[in-house]
């Protein structure tokens, strides 16, 4: 399965480095006279409500969501891991705020809060990673707080401090790498999760605004031409679909992989 | 269990502080001036200054946030902005809609994902496993954003079995109900393969199946049992995602719940409207949080005693 996801994934990464250029159509050409013809030759996925070639369209998309993807997992793994350890490594009053944050931010669901900040902060692009990225670190924080108390009890953690070694040497050299198989596992799904978050925040009508290509908002844009042109729907939907499970494949195939006890079950 | 009881509910008033907090902040958040971001860059300053007042604005922050809490606790979240309605009024009227469409979506969940994992997790390893397993990443993945979209497609344009958006008769809850329920039931299947998986390796089902029992009594009357607490507790924790994805699903069936009315405040910047409903939701999230935890607690005494 995993193989299966490293592949989507792999697929979708070169479509969306060298796509653009390969793609003989501008994504921003309209040819108003065809608006809404379907898939042909000459334009695999038809052309949307103002004559544009989705495929083109679909292959920018790409770079946008896994930008997004790339940038809000980025951002929410280095802030959650750093506000984790710093929760176990100074603990009392610390770990109690960082703690009951964590415990506030997750009695949020997170699209809901997500919305909620772009709503007030205004749609675009930089601000949907800004608001993905504050709701995603509670997950890194939680899971890295876990790992580092648990860690701490382990022997060679304890010889390091044995030997004389400070805290942040033990969290960074020791600590820190026990948690790095379940924070890539983590890191892989979150990928799925912020890209398909951004689609619905810009479905809505929150995220990316037109005319830029991204896969939540050309959905957006057929939703009045379901009726007519249902290939504005299906496609930009098709390629969603296989990146978050591309991600999800390998994301449980890595946890999987890298858990023992579900390795020997098989 | 009264300790435990109180315990539990003396750990969730802190977060509801926070919530009602955050919710509060919101306002706070708007770049600029929020009374003119509400009216629009053509607003006169004397409009802006009406507003700001109306809204409590012009007060310094601590009194703000007192009145605000003071008001939730009073199930007093202000007036829209538009319509000039008490928001809780706005609220309240959408709100059996939206219940309406949960409940559907979450009976539509479990109806499809329980003997889906069973059927998973009997004859693991075999095409109906990977089948299952592969059905469920398909449910976690697809959005439900273009499920709904695709179901309306499908049974309302092209077989024209079932109307296209809006409600009134049950045929109208079909469509939204499956489009929200999908995701729920593939994570409810992929939890109900795990758990069934860990029972059927419980040494009472060796014994049960030694004492003659049949393979799928075995299977129905003890593994299945045992591991539905942990499939229950989902249930549970997964209903705040089912509200969020309402916010979606409605938006697309044009189904007038609360999560519809949501989207189309944040259009008009009805930032009060806005705020009760974002409060509406997490608190309801909260409150299904802590009594899915205090019946996890009754029905399981350990984790009453941790």
């Amino acid at each position: 399965m995993s193989k299966v996801g490293a592949a989507t994934v792999l697929v979708a990464i070169v479509a969306a480095l060298i796509g653009p250029a390969l793609a003989r159509s501008d994504p921003a050409a309209q040819d108003l006279a065809r608006r809404l013809d379907g898939p042909s030759a000459t334009h695999w996925f038809g052309l949307d409500e103002l004559g544009r070639d989705i495929f083109a369209r679909v292959l920018v998309g790409a770079r946008i969501s896994l930008l997004v993807g790339i940038v809000v997992v980025s951002i929410s793994s280095a802030v959650g891991t750093l506000l984790g350890s710093i929760a176990v490594y100074f603990g009392g009053l610390i770990d109690e705020a960082i703690s009951r944050t964590i415990d506030i931010l997750l009695a949020f669901p997170g699209l809901l809060l997500a919305i909620a900040l772009v709503a007030v902060l205004g749609p675009s692009l930089a601000n949907v990673v800004v608001a993905l990225s504050l709701i995603g670190w509670v997950g890194y924080a939680r899971l890295v707080r876990g790992q580092v108390l648990r860690a701490r009890e382990f022997e060679f953690v304890q010889a390091a401090r044995a030997l004389g070694a400070g805290t942040p040497r033990i969290l960074v050299r020791h600590v820190i790498p026990t948690a790095l198989p379940a924070l890539t596992v983590q890191a892989t799904l979150g990928m799925g999760g912020a890209i398909l978050a951004e689609a619905a925040l810009s479905f809505l009508g929150l995220g990316v605004q037109p005319p830029t290509p991204s896969w939540g908002t050309m959905l957006n844009g057929g939703r009045t031409h379901l009726l007519d042109a249902p290939h504005l729907t299906i496609f930009p939907g098709l390629a969603i679909a296989f990146l978050v499970l591309g991600f999800n494949f390998l994301g449980d195939g890595l946890r999987d992989a890298l858990d023992p006890v579900t390795r020997r079950a098989g | 269990m009264l300790r435990f009881l109180a315990r539990r509910l003396a750990l969730t008033i802190p977060v509801l502080l926070g919530v009602a907090s955050l919710v509060f902040s919101l306002i706070h958040l708007i770049p600029g001036d929020p009374a003119q971001a509400m009216l629009g860059e053509s607003a006169s300053p004397q409009d802006v200054a009406e507003l700001r007042a109306r809204l409590g604005l012009d007060r310094p922050l601590v009194e703000q946030y007192g009145r605000f809490l003071e008001g939730a606790l009073h199930g007093d979240l202000g007036r829209s902005l538009r319509t000039n309605q008490p928001v809780a009024t706005a609220i309240l009227e959408r709100l059996p809609a939206t219940i309406e469409l949960a409940a559907a979506a979450m009976i539509v969940a479990v109806a499809f994902a329980i003997p889906l994992g069973i059927a998973a997790a009997v004859w693991r390893g075999t095409a109906v496993d990977h089948t299952a397993s592969t059905v469920s990443l398909l449910g976690i993945s697809i959005p439900n954003f273009w499920l709904g979209p695709l179901l309306a497609i499908v049974f309302s344009i092209e077989l024209g079995w079932l109307p296209v958006s809006g409600r009134g008769t049950w045929a109208h809850l079909v469509l939204p109900a499956i489009s929200l329920g999908a995701a729920l039931a593939a994570i409810l299947a992929r939890m109900t393969r795990a758990t069934l998986l860990e029972e059927l390796r419980e040494h009472y089902v060796t014994a049960a199946r030694a004492r003659g029992a049949s393979r799928a009594r075995a299977v129905v009357r003890h593994a299945f049992r045992n591991s539905l607490i942990p499939v229950i507790t989902l249930i549970g924790l997964q209903f705040g995602a089912v509200l969020t994805g309402a916010v979606i699903t409605e938006t697309i069936f044009a189904w007038p719940g609360i999560g519809r009315l949501l989207i189309q405040s944040i259009g008009f910047r009805d930032y009060p409207l806005v705020q009760g409903c974002i409060l509406l939701i997490a608190v309801t999230y909260v409150g299904m949080n802590l009594l899915t935890d205090l019946l996890y607690g009754l029905v399981d005494p350990r984790i009453r005693y941790e």
